[in-house]
């Protein structure tokens, strides 16, 4: 079955659109999405993969690759005919073992032809797309050491059982889950390059239109995945073009200032949030159509870039979503 | 008679077998002939989990033996890999790990049902809450006895089909609207309530949902979520506006049915003790384990000896052990199936082991204030040095944090120097206020980072507990005793091991409550010497 379409998602603005913004900028470093259960963090996720246009790739290749140089040489491929495929999303399963993840020595090809071949694992799927994590504060520490390596590197090096194997592994890093089951480490919460919290809607308007959307899908489901076509389509079209206008768009030496300013304010660790921050207004002023970023750009996209990053504060309970808002008050005016 | 959980069990489970798609079902009720008479509806081709189920045998993976004996990869199926109901035994004991692999099925296939056994005593001792989210039913049949259980139900085939059944358009709206009456915030709750109410329709034969399937399924599914008793209405509401009828059909389609009817339904169900259980639903939730705290015993750590094992998540295999093994065995095993080369047989397999200790951190957060200067800081002193050779003797860690004027201060990083520590200890100077929520803050701070490198923290506390100084560094009394408490909840909530000495003259009441709110034992020492003191708390830490 098709999943639920992005478009016919009721709400959840921030997430939505944290989502976009990978979408149209790769390198932003993917979303983390917190909230309570019953919230629409699975939906909106599996969405977004129907959502996204198809890549062009190497047909057979193990690691999506766009040019016949791309394909590594122990994937075997005689043939080098490129064809488009959609977005590769892979679920990374909580009960993943570390072979599966990185790729291990092709067991059957050992026992039956003597033969020492490479089997990639999830990482390689997962170039030039999205790699899923769902209830990602639950994951083994050991998994997550392997990925926070290969998230910062773009590139997964395989050194086990006699193999010496390495290939482009770049991806968008999604992650879900609900922070009362267990804490986030900070090195990978940092690797996240958005976070947003999402909480059931309190209107019960919102909340009906909700169940009114999910019950169409469940029991009419042809009618409405043609009703939320097109809105599906606008979206893609409106990030293929956010895509081409964001090499054009200017980045004022005022704006740098204003990023590293709020960045300092808010005391977050490295570098890394000012330059996710400058991203992510730039994806967001080519989204909004924009020609230039503006002020009003970084406020839009500072709680979500920023909010994960600041020293946690074990007495501010309203989050750090509201201290970020406060910050950019401030130092922005 | 059949008591009413009885019948509700029963239909609840009628429910499930006409849509496999309401999630599941959890049954509370102590293994005994009720509970096997109820389980007995449940169909054959169930297979059943239990709460130590490994990865392997829920996803599948590697046919080990097979795989040695053909010479092929051979791959096995997961339980998971075949649609039909899942039985869990002992659902209270699922760790949080296995409640999230069984709600990403659950998510994911809509032929996978869960039939959740939960056997727990106790009122905290429950189906983990990421799982019984996702399950339509929760019935409680540990009051239920034997001659109040009715017949099994037997499960027959539904003659109406589901994706036949219509719904009144209004419902939507109602079933949302009573939904957060009771005070029930995830949106999957009016779902389940919306597709039992068509499961029961289907169930009668009716291929239209009634006021009956409404209520039923209401009472079903939403009982057990709320989480507030909502007010019975003393004033009349204003009639709702008159549904628009610029539809016909829409007119012809509605269900004229008052919310309060809904609402008593669900009321009627609701347990006498809703109060109690959603406060042990919320300590419960500030008790949550993260990642980080779990032992592996194959991966890290002293070698030990390999054992015959079985390859399993995240087990190394000894390749030398295995091969010892194998070695007495190849002229017999290769004159038995003439087949040339290295025979291994899934027994020889040894895996490696390790075996990790847990290093103990113990944070010392030390009152250096006037009013502890005067009377107890050399005390405090001695006993801290008194349990600092304790702690020398197990090899733990030890910190020390000191707290006097406005701010706390980390004397002494996490370290094993018994030298060093006692060096800061004696020189640790004495007079001014009680900062005491900031001593907690630091050793707060000192305890995640420790827990993150894989150390156990515990904190011990000792103070004469008189916090005049609040977080911002003000001399605010209430306010520092607000502050001191708002910490004492987040280091529960994180788990943290603490306890509180309290050093002053008398037992301060105070931080006895500190200490309630830390879960932590509490040793009021007047008048105590170094060698009481040291003797206390080893006793308090040693269990």
């Amino acid at each position: 079955m098709q999943p639920f379409p992005f478009s016919a998602i009721v709400g959840q603005d921030e997430m939505k659109q944290a989502m976009i913004l990978t979408a149209i900028d790769a390198s932003i470093g993917g979303v983390l999405v917190f909230g309570d259960r019953g919230t629409g963090k699975s939906t909106a996720v599996r969405a977004l993969a129907a959502l996204l246009p198809p890549i062009k790739a190497i047909k057979g290749c193990p690691i999506n690759g766009e040019k016949a140089k791309d394909v590594p040489d122990w994937a075997g491929l005689t043939s080098k005919r490129s064809h488009e495929t959609p977005t590769p999303v892979v679920d990374l399963p909580l009960g993943a073992t570390e072979d599966r993840v990185t790729g291990a020595l092709d067991i059957e090809k050992a026992l039956t032809k003597g033969e020492k071949a490479f089997q990639p694992g999830l990482l390689a799927r997962a170039n030039r797309g999205y790699l899923y994590i769902d209830e990602v504060n639950l994951l083994e520490d050991h998994i997550v050491d392997l990925l926070l390596d290969v998230a910062q590197s773009g590139e997964n090096v395989v050194e086990r059982e006699g193999l010496s194997i390495r290939h482009a592994a770049r991806f968008v890093l999604v992650g879900s889950g609900n922070p009362e089951e267990g804490e986030l480490r900070p090195q990978l919460l940092d690797r996240f390059g958005l976070s947003v919290e999402v909480a059931s809607p309190k209107e019960v308007e919102t909340r009906v239109e909700v169940i009114k959307r999910r019950d169409a899908f469940e029991n009419d489901n042809a009618a409405f995945m043609l009703r939320w076509q097109a809105e599906d389509a606008a979206i893609r079209d409106k990030i293929l073009t956010a895509r081409k206008s964001l090499a054009k768009l200017k980045t004022s030496d005022k704006t740098l200032t204003d990023v590293a300013e709020l960045c300092l304010a808010l005391g977050s660790d490295g570098l890394r949030g000012e330059l996710t921050l400058l991203k992510a207004a730039r994806a967001y002023a080519a989204w909004r159509d924009d020609t230039a970023l503006t002020r009003a750009h970084l406020r839009a996209v500072a709680p979500m870039a920023l909010r994960h990053r600041l020293r946690r504060d074990p007495l501010d309970e309203a989050g750090s979503g509201t201290r970020v808002t406060r910050t950019v008050e401030e130092v922005l005016g | 008679m059949a008591s009413q959980s009885w019948t509700h069990a029963t239909l609840a489970l009628q429910l499930l077998t006409v849509d496999p798609g309401l999630g599941g079902i959890c049954i509370r009720a102590r293994s005994g002939p009720v509970r096997d008479r109820l389980t007995a509806m449940i169909a054959a081709n169930a297979r059943r989990l239990h709460p130590a189920i490994s990865d392997e045998a829920l996803f599948g993976g590697l046919d080990l033996s097979a795989t040695l004996a053909s010479g092929h990869l051979v791959q096995q199926n997961g339980l998971l890999a075949t649609p039909g109901p899942l039985v869990l035994a002992m659902a209270e004991r699922a760790t949080t790990a296995l409640a999230a692999r069984l709600a990403v099925a659950l998510d994911r296939n809509d032929d996978h049902c869960l039939i959740a056994l939960d056997e727990g005593a106790e009122p905290d001792e429950v189906l983990n809450p990421k799982l019984a989210e996702r399950l339509a039913f929760h019935v409680d049949l540990s009051e239920c006895r034997l001659n109040d259980a009715g017949d099994a139900v037997p499960v027959t085939r539904t003659k109406v089909a589901l994706r036949d059944v219509t719904m009144p358009t209004d419902i939507i709206a109602q079933v949302t609207r009573i939904a957060v009456d009771l005070g029930i915030d995830s949106m999957r709750a009016p779902l389940f309530a919306m597709r039992a109410a068509r499961a029961h329709a289907a169930l009668a034969g009716n291929t239209k949902v009634t006021q009956d399937d409404l209520e039923i399924a209401c009472a079903l599914t939403l009982a057990h979520r709320a989480t507030r008793i909502p007010e019975p209405e003393t004033e009349e509401e204003p009639p709702a506006p008159p549904p628009e009828q610029n539809d016909e059909n829409k007119g012809e389609d509605t269900l004229d049915l008052p919310d309060e009817l809904l609402l008593e339904a669900v009321r009627a169900l609701l347990p006498d003790n809703l109060l109690e259980q959603i406060t042990a639903r919320k300590a419960r939730a500030g008790r949550g384990n993260g990642t980080g705290a779990a032992r592996k015993g194959n991966r890290r750590g002293r070698p030990l000896p390999s054992r015959a094992g079985r390859i399993s998540d995240g087990a190394r295999i000894d390749i030398i052990g295995t091969l010892r093994a194998a070695a007495p065995w190849q002229t017999i095993r290769r004159n038995a199936s003439g087949r040339e080369g290295l025979q291994i047989r899934p027994a020889d397999i040894r895996i490696k082991r390790f075996e990790e200790k847990s290093d103990r951190l113990l944070i010392f957060t030390v009152d250096a204030s006037g009013s502890a200067a005067l009377s107890r800081l050399a005390e405090a002193k001695g006993a801290v040095e008194l349990l600092l050779a304790q702690a020398y003797a197990r090899r733990d860690h030890v910190a020390l944090v000191a707290f006097r004027g406005t701010e706390a201060e980390l004397l002494l990083p996490p370290t094993r120097s018994l030298v060093q520590t006692k060096r800061r200890l004696a020189a640790l100077p004495g007079g001014g206020g009680t900062p005491l929520a900031a001593g907690m803050v630091t050793a707060f701070d000192q305890a995640t980072q420790a827990s993150r490198r894989g150390l156990t923290p515990t904190i011990a506390i000792l103070t004469d507990g008189r916090a005049n100084i609040a977080l911002d560094g003000r001399a605010d009394r209430k306010q520092a005793a607000t502050d001191a408490q708002q910490i004492a909840r987040v280091l529960r909530a994180s788990n943290v091991d603490a306890i509180v000495i309290d050093t002053g003259n008398r037992p301060e009441p105070a931080l006895r409550n500190l200490a309630q709110t830390l879960d932590a034992a509490y040793l009021p020492l007047p008048r105590a010497d170094a060698e009481r003191l040291s003797k206390s708390v080893a006793a308090a830490l040693a269990d």
